[in-house]
């Protein structure tokens, strides 16, 4: 362990705001983009259920049509 | 040679093969990611120069290497695509994309936060810095060329042309702190033979690393399952596993 205990962990010898900024930034950035693409499947699924809803309306148009 | 591989130009096997990859990345991911920042951030000892702000190398160092190794890996599937005309592999060219770009924001930005306290200024123009801004730059142009075109055959071919186009960057980012007197500090772990970092810093940065490709290859699945579903839409296979209840206005 290179430091004794939680409260120079934190400082980084003096470094802590840089260090914890680059890490928390990543982490930031890496779980929005788990987000997005989260989003993304989910809005695709959603559209291919709009999309199956708009054929089965446009096949019961067509067959009232004919009727 | 490659028989094995013709399966996969298949979309629905590719895609029952990012499932099954996927545990393999993200258990390499997890535990890589864990070991590798804990031992860097809290057991490796500090730097005689740098004291403990060298510890950002633990995320700085592999997002770097591997934004540039995720832009060859790239590269391959885009060339893939255009030599066989996979459109699998258009498609993991464009999975990679983003994760890449990511990978280099992360580089750049932990790079900033080194640069400041340790140079004084978090941006200067140096050779390293201007290249994998570059690098970036190349990342975003692949993606918005690849979402100009509609038909997107087309637009595969085209990113991939930019992409192989845009390999000339890698040798340069890696070589720059060589040809050109910069700022930015020469490589300490890939000398070989006489790497200048001390094993008690050295085995943190090499399994982050590992953890990073595990994070790499996770983020990219992740994508590629949803670039498949979205090209795949209108097929069979995608709708049974998709559309699991009818929709009101079905039968």
């Amino acid at each position: 362990m290179a430091f004794s205990n939680l409260s120079d962990f934190l400082a980084m010898g003096g470094y802590g705001f840089y260090v914890w900024l680059s890490y928390g930034i990543s982490a930031l950035s890496i779980v929005l983009y788990i987000i997005f693409v989260r989003v993304q499947g989910k809005k695709i699924i959603s559209d291919m259920y709009a999309q199956q809803a708009r054929e089965a309306r446009i096949a019961k148009a067509k067959a009232e049509e004919k009727i | 040679m490659f028989t094995w591989l013709h399966p996969y130009a298949k979309t629905e096997r590719a895609y029952a093969l990012c499932q099954s990859l996927f545990p393999y990345f993200l258990s390499a991911a997890i535990l890589g990611l864990v070991i590798g920042l804990v031992w860097g951030l809290a057991f490796a000892p500090p730097d005689y120069q740098q004291g403990d702000s060298f510890r950002i190398i633990y995320i700085h160092v592999p997002s770097a290497i591997l934004a540039m190794g995720t832009y060859v890996a790239m590269a391959t599937a885009g060339f893939v695509g255009l030599v066989w005309q996979w459109k699998t592999a258009y498609m993991s060219m464009i999975a990679i994309a983003p994760v890449g770009a990511l990978m280099t924001f992360i580089s750049l930005f932990t790079g900033a936060a080194w640069g400041k306290p340790m140079w004084g200024t978090w941006w200067i123009w140096d050779a390293r810095l201007t290249s994998q801004l570059i690098l970036l730059f190349l990342y975003f142009g692949v993606m918005a060329l690849y979402a100009a075109f509609s038909d997107k055959q087309q637009a595969g071919k085209a990113a991939a042309i930019i992409a192989l186009v845009g390999v000339i960057n890698i040798p340069i980012i890696h070589y720059s702190v060589e040809w050109w007197n910069t700022l930015h500090q020469g490589s300490t772990i890939t000398k070989i033979g006489r790497p200048s970092i001390v094993p008690e810093m050295k085995w943190p940065l090499l399994v982050s690393i590992a953890g990073f490709i595990g994070l790499i290859g996770t983020l990219v699945l992740l994508q590629l399952k949803n670039v498949i579903l979205m090209r795949e839409a209108h097929r069979p296979w995608v709708k049974k596993l998709l559309l699991t209840t009818p929709t009101k206005g079905g039968k």
